[in-house]
């Protein structure tokens, strides 16, 4: 059996707000379904479920305001059955728990002012009182609303990381003609819908180089570092209106260029729609920020917490460039580290930057 | 197909991927990519609309040539005679 619950959906994330069900009880369903669309400060999220089996019981109603953890629905898992919700062990007298019943408010959504955090009767009429406004509010956040809270996320987030992580800053710039020429030849091949972006051999790249240097990939948490073995890549993705949205690529060294492409792409089109998807926003384990084809040379990244790096891409520029004795034009890119000392040293990422230039020289090994 | 409705495909093309354009506000001999906001990514996805709506296969060595809205009108207007001959 198992619970589905508000999920985490980044690091910066307290609480969401359940917009729609998209299951209904004695409906089956299988882990990775899309069971609810939850609104967060990255736009509408469509959260998939952990479990697998038959939904029981739906806790939260839409237009409801939870933080995160708190149970959305129970869920059994072959022939098993799921009892009441788990309120039990919530600290409630008997009359807060009458009220709750009578009033249809769940009580693990109720915050207790009695001892110890108890929840008392008045809790609970209190709660009672709060959630429909509450679902006035909520049921219709302005886009302008929506910016400003996706502002407040990105600050929280960021001056978060500068205040708690010791960053340090490594670049190199490097010749990427041969990427771009193995690229272009690719692209000739290829219908117009299954083209692929330069970015998409750095993140290749990026992916395949980080695993030879654990102690960039993984999250720093408790005090603690602790590495992934999965290579998740977050891609910061700029949004067409204002704001930032940093998605995750999964498992970007096991699949080949033309599934990244695609993957990215429906990334950036969900991201831009603001319809995520719960299992692309939790668990990148290293950030990558592209800056494309602005004029910009380098990035020098904030790492997002709990993360331990970033890697940056400043815009490929044609520069002189000496090439065996000889001052040529050629296409450069900066690439940069922006890195947790707590986690690693300067040493070793600058050996991580130095395998990313040598995968970038061989592209057709991606 | 004539100019006026090769334009209006690029302009829907363009819609598709800045959904918050004001077509009236576009200046014809500007670069589009500048007015629209457009990266690397939202550009493939237009010509992929464009390709679409048209049946024209924009290879990308002529994308250089795709700058401004005249010149899409332009080079379609090319390509797609090339085509029928």
């Amino acid at each position: 059996m198992g619970e589905f619950r508000m999920p985490l959906l980044g690091a910066d994330m307290e609480a969401g707000t359940l917009v729609e069900w998209r299951v209904k009880p004695g409906d089956e369903v299988v882990c990775g379904d899309i069971v609810a669309l939850v609104e967060t400060q990255k736009g509408v999220i469509e959260v998939e479920t952990f479990e697998s089996g038959t939904v029981e019981t739906l806790f939260v109603s839409p237009g409801a305001k939870v933080p995160v953890g708190t149970p959305l629905a129970s869920i059994s898992g072959k022939g098993e059955r799921v009892g009441a919700p788990p309120t039990h062990w919530l600290r409630a007298s008997p009359a807060a728990r009458a009220a709750a019943a009578r009033l249809g408010v769940e009580l693990s959504r109720v915050s207790g002012t009695g001892p110890g955090g108890a929840i008392l009767m008045e809790d609970v009429e209190r709660a009672a009182r709060v959630a429909p406004v509450a679902r006035a509010e909520v049921s219709a956040p302005s886009e302008e609303d929506r910016r400003e809270s996706m502002r407040q996320a990105i600050a929280a987030a960021m001056s978060r990381s500068n205040r708690e992580i010791p960053h340090y800053y490594l670049d190199t710039r490097f010749d990427v003609g041969r990427a771009l020429d193995w690229l272009h030849a690719e692209n000739e091949r290829r219908p117009v819908a299954e083209r692929m972006l330069l970015v998409v051999l750095f993140l290749k790249a990026v992916g395949l180089a980080v695993q030879g240097f654990p102690e960039l990939n993984g999250s720093w948490v408790d005090g603690a570092f602790r590495p992934s073995r999965a290579v998740h890549l977050g891609v910061v993705i700029s949004l067409r209106q204002g704001g930032a949205v940093v998605p995750t690529l999964h498992d970007v060294p096991d699949k080949p260029l033309g599934v990244l492409m695609h993957e990215l792409g429906e990334l950036i089109h969900r991201a831009r729609r603001g319809m995520l998807r719960s299992s692309e926003l939790a668990d990148s384990t290293i950030t990558v920020s592209s800056l494309g084809e602005s004029r910009v040379e380098r990035v020098l990244g904030v790492i997002f917490p709990p993360q331990v790096a970033l890697v940056g891409f400043g815009a490929v520029r044609e520069e002189p460039w000496v090439v065996e004795g000889r001052c040529v034009p050629r296409p450069l890119v900066t690439a940069s580290l922006a890195a947790d000392h707590r986690a690693s040293d300067g040493h070793r990422g600058a050996a991580f930057l130095s395998r990313l230039e040598r995968l970038l020289q061989e592209p057709e090994t991606l | 197909m004539n100019r006026d409705e090769l334009k209006q495909a690029v302009l829907d093309s363009l819609a598709a991927v800045a959904p918050e354009m004001n077509a009236a506000e576009l200046r014809q001999d500007e670069p589009l990519r500048e007015q629209l906001d457009l990266d690397s990514f939202d550009f493939l996805q237009a010509l992929v609309e464009l390709d679409r709506k048209l049946s024209v296969s924009i290879p990308e060595s002529d994308y250089g040539r795709l700058t401004t809205l005249e010149a899409c009108v332009d080079y379609l207007a090319g390509r797609l005679g090339e085509q029928v001959h």
